[in-house]
């Protein structure tokens, strides 16, 4: 089968610098021609590439999960993409800074055809440090980019003072604790921080464990703190839980508890991640999670020295952490 | 497998890109292709016009001696047997999402929302659908042209001041066409399922068990049997009742371990032209299901994307994916 097109998805609130991102990812001498789907042509004017608009036409999949929505224009686009395949190497998808990123996440699960033919690579999400405290409070598109993100690009700290990043990133990390984070100007950051993820690749999930527990420590309190807390940086809205046990698990348990708890919650969890040792398993069991759609597959073997842990994390909303902890132990082996 | 073959009366033809529609323009095979061009494929003499320079051809149907094109460069292109061009129109570098097409000269597309219906005389209507349109077809009988949307479908009279009329159903419609007699209309949808209406009363129909989105619709010559692409055979709803396809079992043809991505029928017999994932090519007679082979799976083929017969049933056109095409004679 034909190595399948990796797709970047840019999101970030309006003014983060989404257009300054995307015009220095064209710019820069990559080598590589991009097919850009964008909602409207602005300033983005690149020879070399193909750039296709948008409308961002989202619809619910008519199979009873109402979190389950996809963007129908995209599916459009990327096939007839497919019919000029050979003509470009990656697409890039730039969305409307209000948008929701769980439609565009969820295109390239849910649709067959896309599916075969395109993977996506990462959720890129721009935010500004200057209004960032503000747009949380006040802008909920702009915390689901963060908590939907693989990749964060905190963007004009020179605006603000060094102790104001720190509280931002403890903000972001509160939120979203295993995005990758760059603090940049002017979205200056090296295109391989951007592009060739593999996020979404099942195989590369194992390569972002130490950034995968750090929130762990971040999130233990967070209860206690919830009603009085001013500098434990936690969200009221959105959190992450993570979890982690020493030992093996039974798949007969963890596969239908993990399928069924994500189908109860439907829109509250927005991603979900896990590895996990299963019983008489060589292998490690590895998925990832918009909403409630999963995708899992058995990956390398543990090494011989490997301590087998089972870890699980969830960001969204009002996640109950008791009741996934006490999930996630029934699951023991 | 089959138990006879045909292949020995195919002439094969190079396309060199992905095929996106074949038609015969009068007595011309021809294919619009994946590199903006469309191929005048008669053996010996065959040409290529630049319909689309720089562009992609995503859709394409034939008119009478004309192949009408529309491209990702936003065009609307008649290309003729002759080898001339003539633009239609020009969308302005928005994609041609959907085309349909009828003998008298008159055509439809559609670029995003906006449905424009141009009659034999050039005279120009548009219409915004609600959503996205996805398909387009021409109604059998008047000016009158069926719209596939978000949410149901639209039959539209450009001529007329009244608002088209809506046939709902949840989900997004992709294909869509109408029965000969005007009776039923019918969509394909996202969720691997085909939808139809009774025209006069709006009833719903339901048609499922498919394994993929169906792309590919086609209508017996006598309008009783639609044939329908998405799963390991061609499935075959009977309409020839009153009630359609309504608790009936529909027809399976050519059941292998291989998706049928392409169904054309014989313009005047119960033969359907089956394409499939691999490349293989067969033809399945109604109702006995008697199979004969017109191609064998090549190796590393991909799909079939195109079939077209020519007005006397005589020809069959075929493109795939690969740019692999071919020219079956049947035998007299």
């Amino acid at each position: 089968m034909a190595e399948k097109i990796p797709v970047t998805v840019l999101t970030g609130y309006l003014g983060a610098g989404k257009t300054t991102l995307l015009n220095r990812i064209l710019s820069e001498d990559h080598g590589r021609k991009f097919a850009v789907i964008v909602n409207e042509f602005g300033e983005i004017g690149i020879d070399n590439d193909l750039v296709v608009g948008a409308d961002e036409e989202v619809f619910e999949m008519n199979n009873g999960c109402i979190c389950c929505t996809v963007r129908g224009d995209l599916i459009r686009i990327v096939e007839g993409l497919l019919k000029r395949k050979g003509k470009f190497d990656a697409i890039l998808v730039e969305t409307t800074g209000l948008a929701d990123p769980a439609p565009v996440a969820q295109t390239f699960f849910v649709d067959a055809d896309v599916r075969e033919a395109a993977q996506l690579d990462a959720v890129v999400t721009v935010a500004d440090a200057k209004w960032f405290c503000e747009r949380l409070k006040d802008a909920p598109e702009a915390k689901n980019q963060i908590a939907f993100a693989d990749v964060i690009i905190l963007n004009k700290t020179d605006l603000v003072g060094a102790d104001e990043v720190s509280e931002i990133e403890a903000h972001i990390r509160a939120i979203n604790p295993y995005a990758k984070l760059h603090k940049t100007v002017k979205c200056d950051v090296p295109l391989e921080a951007v592009l060739g993820r593999n996020a979404f690749d099942l195989r590369r999930i194992l390569e972002i464990e130490p950034e995968f527990l750090d929130g762990e420590d971040d999130h233990e309190h967070e209860h206690e703190h919830a009603h009085h807390g001013l500098k434990h940086y936690h969200d009221e809205d959105i959190q992450s839980v993570a979890l982690s046990i020493e030992g093996d698990i039974d798949p007969e348990k963890f596969v239908p508890w993990l399928q069924d708890y994500v189908q109860r919650e439907d829109a509250s969890i927005l991603r979900a991640k896990g590895i996990l040792s299963f019983k008489n398993e060589p292998k490690r069991f590895v998925f990832q999670g918009v909403h409630m759609l999963l995708d899992g597959d058995l990956q390398r073997e543990w090494k011989p020295r490997e301590r087998r842990l089972s870890r699980l994390v969830f960001i969204g909303r009002n996640l109950k952490k008791d009741e996934i902890t006490r999930g996630f132990m029934s699951c023991v082996a | 497998m089959a138990a006879a073959s045909l292949a020995a009366q195919v002439t094969p033809l190079d396309a060199r890109a992905p095929v996106a529609a074949v038609a015969f323009l009068g007595q011309v095979p021809a294919l619009a292709l994946g590199d903006g061009t469309v191929l005048l494929a008669t053996p010996g003499t065959e040409r290529r016009i630049a319909a689309h320079p720089d562009g992609t051809i995503l859709v394409a149907v034939g008119s009478g001696d004309k192949f009408i094109t529309g491209g990702d460069d936003g065009r609307v292109v008649a290309a003729s047997q002759d080898g001339g061009v003539q633009e239609i129109a020009d969308e302005k570098g928005k994609w041609i999402d959907s085309l349909a097409a009828r003998g008298d000269g008159s055509i439809a597309w559609s670029s995003g929302k906006n449905v424009r219906a141009r009659d034999h005389d050039g005279g120009l209507k548009t219409f915004a659908a609600p959503s996205s349109v996805r398909g387009l077809a021409f109604m059998p009988k008047g000016f009158r042209i069926a719209i596939a949307h978000y949410d149901g479908a639209s039959l539209w009279f450009p001529n007329a001041a009244a608002p088209p009329d809506l046939f709902k159903w949840k989900g997004s419609h992709l294909a869509i066409t109408a029965s000969p007699d005007s009776r039923f209309l019918a969509t394909s949808m996202q969720e691997n399922s085909l939808h139809a209406w009774r025209v006069a009363d709006k009833k719903d129909m339901r048609m499922s068990g498919y394994t993929a989105k169906t792309r590919s619709l086609s209508w017996s010559f006598d309008g009783h049997w639609l044939a329908t692409s998405g799963a390991d055979a061609a499935v075959i709803w009977p309409f020839k009742d009153k009630d359609g396809p309504i608790n009936k079992a529909p027809l399976e043809c050519g059941v292998r371990g291989a998706k049928v991505t392409c169904v054309a029928f014989h313009p005047k017999t119960l033969v359907v032209a089956q394409g499939y994932e691999d490349g293989l090519l067969l033809l399945c007679r109604i109702p006995d299901g008697a199979e004969i082979l017109v191609r064998a799976a090549p190796k590393d083929a991909r799909a079939i994307t195109a079939l077209a017969w020519d007005h006397a049933g005589s020809r069959l056109l075929f493109g795939g994916a690969d740019g692999a095409a071919g020219l079956l004679a049947m035998p007299t």
